[in-house]
């Protein structure tokens, strides 16, 4: 029998379909048309028309991290790949599994510059996991497969392929996803169980010991967190969590000691500064944890649990490497745990415990209590109160609003968190939103944003209200680029430079304008009524709370410091003290 | 051996085995340059036709901690096969080839071929006042050789870049 040939528009949405996808976050232009017309006559997969193809990106982000699927992106040649590429680098730094379809001008035109002709590869090969450009229809589909089985293997990451229209109209043969084997890629999955043996002693022994987990655990699956949350308990050792890592060891268990590093806890940050023992798991030692190297957690002997080998010994020495993917390396600690009957020193514990309740007893995160402005933290608070027990996905902008967010809103899950950790884009939160929204319809999704970063994608209020997604917007409003206000006030003389937004659109009238809700908080008793009003309606919601506009995030680790020199509160002050070294660092 | 403590910079051969498919060269260099590794040279071809594998030879120098990073990193490429450390694996075989272009009359054209005799250096072109000179031997050697020339009437030089191979029976 003759085999069948399809179009290559109808062989990439087969693919997609038979890769799993059921949504696609994305733009139209003249370089994908031919994959528009196919997406027109069928009814499998879903298209969601975003406003911006950043925030298609962001949205697949959303949609993956909340489902542990691969994210979906379509985009045209040019203009379109370009846009795209803030949220690729996103999806990069963060681990986030992503496909992003692009457009390309046809074949015989590539290098001549033509119409909205861009080097889409060469553009995005440092900011995604790998690329391809598919000059024959004939590659293509096992091309898509490969793209699948990279993106969410190892560790994870956005794929692009770049597909010139006349691939799209000529026509070629469909193979299946299972006849599809990459010739040599092959992330290590399982550990060395010699390793898995060495760490479990060296946990065993320790006095001091805490774990340091991070969004590997995320990216590994649900499963990784049960089997986390079991070990730590089995050990009755303390628990900390990277920005990424937050929902992974439930926040409500007394072992947990909060989030650590620039913004951590006082407790987490004193307990890795002194721990003896260290084990890492899915986390990647990124600067905004580590604080300065050279006096990160002195004297202590590190295991390092990660997928990736270039994530070992990257920024710091460790001393027992684990590669493999957390789920199966926790499940071969906890057997082997189990079967060489490990028991931690309970006496050292005990010590070590009570020394980590004197640190917590500082309760760090304690801010000015009034009922004459609305503090941030508070609005956080009085938001965590009214959605307990609702079914809710968290995203953040990036700013101070984010840090208070990971310090005050506490996740038991993993999957509910979705911040920009890595690249710390402004304008993410909101298009994650939809993205999250879209997968979940009935969950409750709050975009915790600053109104300057809610500027940046603010047009996704229109892909919200034509897909009724409810997304709830609730900006913490200080009128300033808050975190870039508050490093000016610590380390360079209170000097504002560019960081207050003195002309700013009503957001009531603005979410009006969209078709959306808009709301307002500017006194400490409207805050309740107005949340429960968000959380009462069921269309896309802009709050506009009014915060406190001099209010720092605390604690706080200034660049170029140590665990143990972090600031507490507005009493302590750095600018003098700060090392010239530690003003040039981010 | 990434616990080795010291910020000494050594330098290190490392073999690469990759898919010959486009953009594999600069998804190399473009790890180097974006991570700010350093390059001293690169070598490219084909290696294995049926197959469709090319072999890369690049020299680098960083900490023994930046090394590992920079293995690490290489083979995380989609399209690497392998990676080696042929500075690790004991003594191998580093060779490169110039092409070395002198010229002069008189005296100094005399010089200039007894020098290239003592190194075993062919002419593969000659003219009443010029010489190519053809010259394999390590970059140490070649170096040597310029340096010489340099003196002689030296006026154009094409290297190839190291390529190397690990000693005895085993092979990538
Ligand atoms: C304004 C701002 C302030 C910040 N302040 C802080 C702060 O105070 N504290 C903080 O923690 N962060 C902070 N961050 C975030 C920070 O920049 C990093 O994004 C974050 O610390 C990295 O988290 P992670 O180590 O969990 O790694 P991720 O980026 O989540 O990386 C995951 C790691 O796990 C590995 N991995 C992936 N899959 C698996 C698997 N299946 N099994 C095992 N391993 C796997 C990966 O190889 C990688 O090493 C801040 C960001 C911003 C924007
Ligand atoms: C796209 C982008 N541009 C610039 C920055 C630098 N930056 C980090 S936080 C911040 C201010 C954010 O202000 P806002 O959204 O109001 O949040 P706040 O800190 O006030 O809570 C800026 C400009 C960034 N992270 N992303
Ligand atoms: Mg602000």
């Amino acid at each position: 029998m003759a085999e069948q040939l399809l179009s290559g528009a109808e062989i990439i949405l087969k693919a997609l379909k038979d890769q799993g996808v059921e949504v696609i976050f994305g733009y139209p232009g003249g370089a994908v048309l031919p994959i528009y017309d196919a997406l027109f006559k069928q009814n499998d997969l879903r298209h969601i028309l975003v406003r911006h193809e950043q925030a298609a990106v962001h949205a697949a982000e959303g949609y993956a991290r909340s489902t542990g699927k691969v994210g979906c992106v379509l985009v045209t040649s040019g203009p379109g790949a370009t846009n795209a590429v803030t949220g690729l680098t996103d999806a990069l730094l963060d681990s986030i599994p992503l496909v992003c379809i692009s457009g390309q001008v046809p074949t015989h035109l590539i290098g001549n510059d033509a119409f909205q002709e861009a080097d889409t590869t060469g553009i995005t090969r440092s900011c995604t996991k790998h690329n391809y450009l598919v000059k024959d229809v004939a590659n293509l589909a096992r091309t898509l497969h490969e793209a699948f089985l990279v993106a969410r293997s190892g560790r994870p990451g956005p794929v692009l392929i770049d597909i010139p229209k006349d691939v799209q109209f000529n026509e070629g043969p469909y193979v299946a996803p299972h006849e599809v084997r990459h010739k040599t890629y092959r992330p290590q999955v399982k550990p060395d169980l010699a390793r898995v043996e060495e760490a479990i002693d060296l946990i065993a022994g320790a006095k001091r010991p805490i774990f340091y987990v991070g969004g590997g655990v995320v990216n590994s699956g649900p499963l990784a967190s049960k089997l986390l949350t079991a070990f730590v308990r089995m050990t009755g050792y303390p628990c900390t969590n990277t920005l990424m890592g937050l929902g992974t060891f439930p926040a409500s268990d007394p072992q947990f000691l909060g989030m650590l590093g620039m913004h951590g806890t006082y407790e987490a940050n004193l307990a890795m500064h002194g721990c003896d023992v260290m084990i890492a798991v899915g986390a990647r030692f990124d600067d905004r944890v580590t604080g300065k190297i050279a006096d990160f957690a002195p004297g202590s002997k590190k295991i390092h649990i990660d997928i990736d080998p270039s994530s070992i010994n990257k920024n710091v020495r460790v001393d027992v490497p684990v590669i493999g993917d957390a789920a199966h390396v926790l499940e071969d600690m906890i057997r082997l745990w189990k079967a060489r009957q490990k028991r931690p020193d309970q006496a050292a514990l005990r010590d070590w415990w009570s020394q980590i309740n004197i640190w917590r007893k500082r309760d760090c995160l304690r801010y000015q209590k009034t009922d004459k402005i609305i503090k941030p933290q508070y609005a956080l608070e009085r938001l965590r109160e009214a959605i307990r027990g609702v079914d809710h996905y968290i995203t953040t902008e990036v700013g101070q609003h984010q840090m208070w967010a990971a310090q005050f809103l506490p996740f038991d899950q993993p999957n509910r968190w979705l911040t920009s950790g890595g690249l710390g884009t402004m304008g993410y939160g909101l298009p994650a939103a939809i993205g999250v929204q879209i997968a979940h319809p009935e969950a409750l999704v709050v975009d915790v944003a600053g109104e300057a970063s809610i500027m940046m994608n603010i047009q996704e209020m229109s892909t919200a209200v034509q897909y009724g997604a409810p997304v709830k917007v609730f900006i913490l409003n200080n009128q300033y680029m808050g975190m870039v206000r508050q490093w000016q006030e610590l380390l360079h003389g209170s000097r504002y430079s560019e960081s207050q937004l003195t002309s700013m659109p009503d957001f009531i009238k603005l979410a009006e304008a969209f078709g959306a809700v808009g709301l307002r908080a500017t006194k400490v008793s409207e805050l309740d009524d107005v949340i429960g009003e968000m959380i009462a309606t069921r269309r896309p919601v802009i709050v506009d709370i009014a915060v406190d506009p001099t209010e720092n995030c605390f604690p706080m680790i200034p660049g170029g410091r140590a665990h143990n020199e972090m600031l507490l509160g507005p009493a302590d002050r750095t600018e003098d003290s700060t090392p010239e070294d530690g003003m040039v660092l981010v | 051996m990434p616990n080795d403590l010291t910020n000494k910079i050594e330098k290190h051969t490392i073999a690469v085995l990759v898919d010959n498919e486009p953009g594999v060269l600069a998804r190399v260099i473009g790890l180097f340059s974006g991570r700010g590794y350093n390059i001293e040279s690169l070598t490219v071809s084909e290696v294995d036709k049926e197959n469709n594998l090319s072999r890369i030879t690049v020299v680098t120098s960083g900490t023994r901690m930046i090394v590992e990073q920079i293995k690490a990193q290489l083979e995380r490429l989609v399209p690497v096969h392998r990676v080696r450390d042929l500075t690790d694996e004991g003594p191998c075989i580093e060779r490169e080839l110039a092409l070395v272009k002198v010229v002069g009359t008189g005296e100094r054209r005399n010089e200039a071929m007894r020098i290239a005799g003592i190194f075993n250096a062919r002419v593969v072109d000659a003219t009443l006042s010029s010489f190519i000179f053809e010259l394999t031997g390590t970059a140490h050697e070649l170096g040597d050789f310029i340096g010489l020339m340099s003196e002689l009437g030296l006026v154009e030089i094409s290297r190839t870049g190291v390529v190397a191979i690990s000693r005895g029976a085993a092979g990538f």
